[in-house]
């Protein structure tokens, strides 16, 4: 836990600019470390109350600081991009869109893309973590769908774990000279199946199997979660490349403002 | 390969991988994953009660239906309108979208 922390801070931290955001930050990591005031938030996928209290305080407290960067992030595009905002209103309603859609899977469930990671492409990973709780909240409070006293966990998985990874694989891909439609493809991709994978692992700790422990827990997670969500991943990786395209047939000043496109 | 033929052969594939599992998975009604979890943690933990339960639960299938429909009419006229705004501002500006970006 503590190492994630610690990580989670540094992450943030390079993206701060001023003295006044570096403070706000610097509580809500406090805080974080703190467990202090951190709301039980709750999120997608793992069902209300199907965490134990402590876990969904941990994982609520440790959203904190990726949310306070999240926060400036808009902020700052909302003040020095202004352009960019329609694109920011865009991915959050994306993100919206395909959290609504719950389809068929391979393992005879069904469970729905998480439409974070093309948005974290192209603003960039913490502003997506705000975007995908306002999703969570939304599910959680009027659909039943996740809840509040799993929100803190749910928002770590689909809203800062997954964007992260994308946007990670984005710039990895970019620095192999991979085009730019494939790259989009594999980030937003294993971006969805990575927030599910997250979800599996929190679910494990939280319920470690009396025989075998975490590991067996695991693996009987994973086989939901992750198994089920790969088609769904593949799907999520394919309509992102039909926005994108859109996108740049469309929209080029404000990707170019956005930096996707070269100046 | 063309843009146009790229999206086409993206919107098709997507379309195939959700419907196939329909097509070849017969005795099964597609319920969450979600839904699957909770049953793995009654065998794992079978101790362990949910201690919270959610604050509103649609009283049915239908009025959650309704819900999640509100919630992707909601996103997509959001996310359409700007597309297009951004289709409009490229058919009216002339040649160079560029100029045109203040708006």
């Amino acid at each position: 836990m503590k190492t994630k922390q610690v990580r989670a801070k540094q992450v943030t931290t390079k993206q701060m600019r001023t003295k006044w955001e570096r403070s706000c930050l610097i509580a809500g990591v406090a805080l974080a470390l703190a467990f202090g005031i951190a709301e039980p938030a709750s999120a997608m996928h793992i069902m209300e109350g199907y965490l134990p209290p402590v876990h969904a305080v941990v994982w609520g407290a440790l959203c904190l600081p990726f949310l306070a960067a999240g926060f400036f992030s808009i902020k700052k595009t909302v003040v020095e991009h202004r352009k960019t905002m329609l694109i920011l209103v865009m991915m959050g309603a994306y993100a919206f869109v395909l959290s609504a859609l719950k389809l068929p899977s391979v393992t005879g469930s069904s469970s729905h893309p998480t439409g974070t990671g093309l948005g974290a492409v192209l603003l960039g990973p913490s502003a997506m973590s705000i975007l995908g709780l306002i999703v969570l909240l939304f599910q959680a409070i009027l659909l039943a769908h996740g809840g509040l006293t799993t929100l803190g966990a749910n928002t770590f998985s689909m809203a800062i774990a997954g964007p992260f990874l994308s946007w990670g694989i984005y710039r990895l891909c970019g620095k192999l000279n991979v085009s730019k439609t494939v790259s989009v493809f594999l980030a937003t991709c294993l971006g969805d199946l990575f927030t599910y994978c997250v979800t599996a692992v929190q679910l494990a700790l939280a319920h470690p199997a009396q025989v075998g422990g975490f590991a067996a827990s695991l693996a009987e997670f994973l086989a939901i979660f992750a198994v089920t969500q790969i088609p769904l991943a593949i799907i999520e990786g394919l309509v992102a490349v039909v926005v994108i395209k859109g996108l740049e047939s469309f929209a080029q000043p404000e990707l170019t403002e956005l930096g996707y496109i070269a100046q | 390969m063309s843009t146009k033929n790229t999206v086409i052969i993206c919107i098709v594939l997507a379309a195939l991988i959700a419907a196939v599992p329909l097509l070849f998975i017969q005795d099964s009604e597609f319920g969450g994953a979600d839904g699957a979890a909770e049953e793995v943690i009654g065998m794992l933990d079978p101790a362990y009660e949910a201690w919270a339960s959610p604050v509103l639960e649609p009283p049915g299938g239908e009025t959650e239906s309704l819900l999640f429909c509100l919630q992707a009419a909601l996103g997509s006229g959001i996310f359409c309108f700007g597309m297009g705004y951004f289709v409009a501002r490229k058919k009216y500006s002339g040649t160079n979208p560029q100029q045109e970006t203040g708006a």
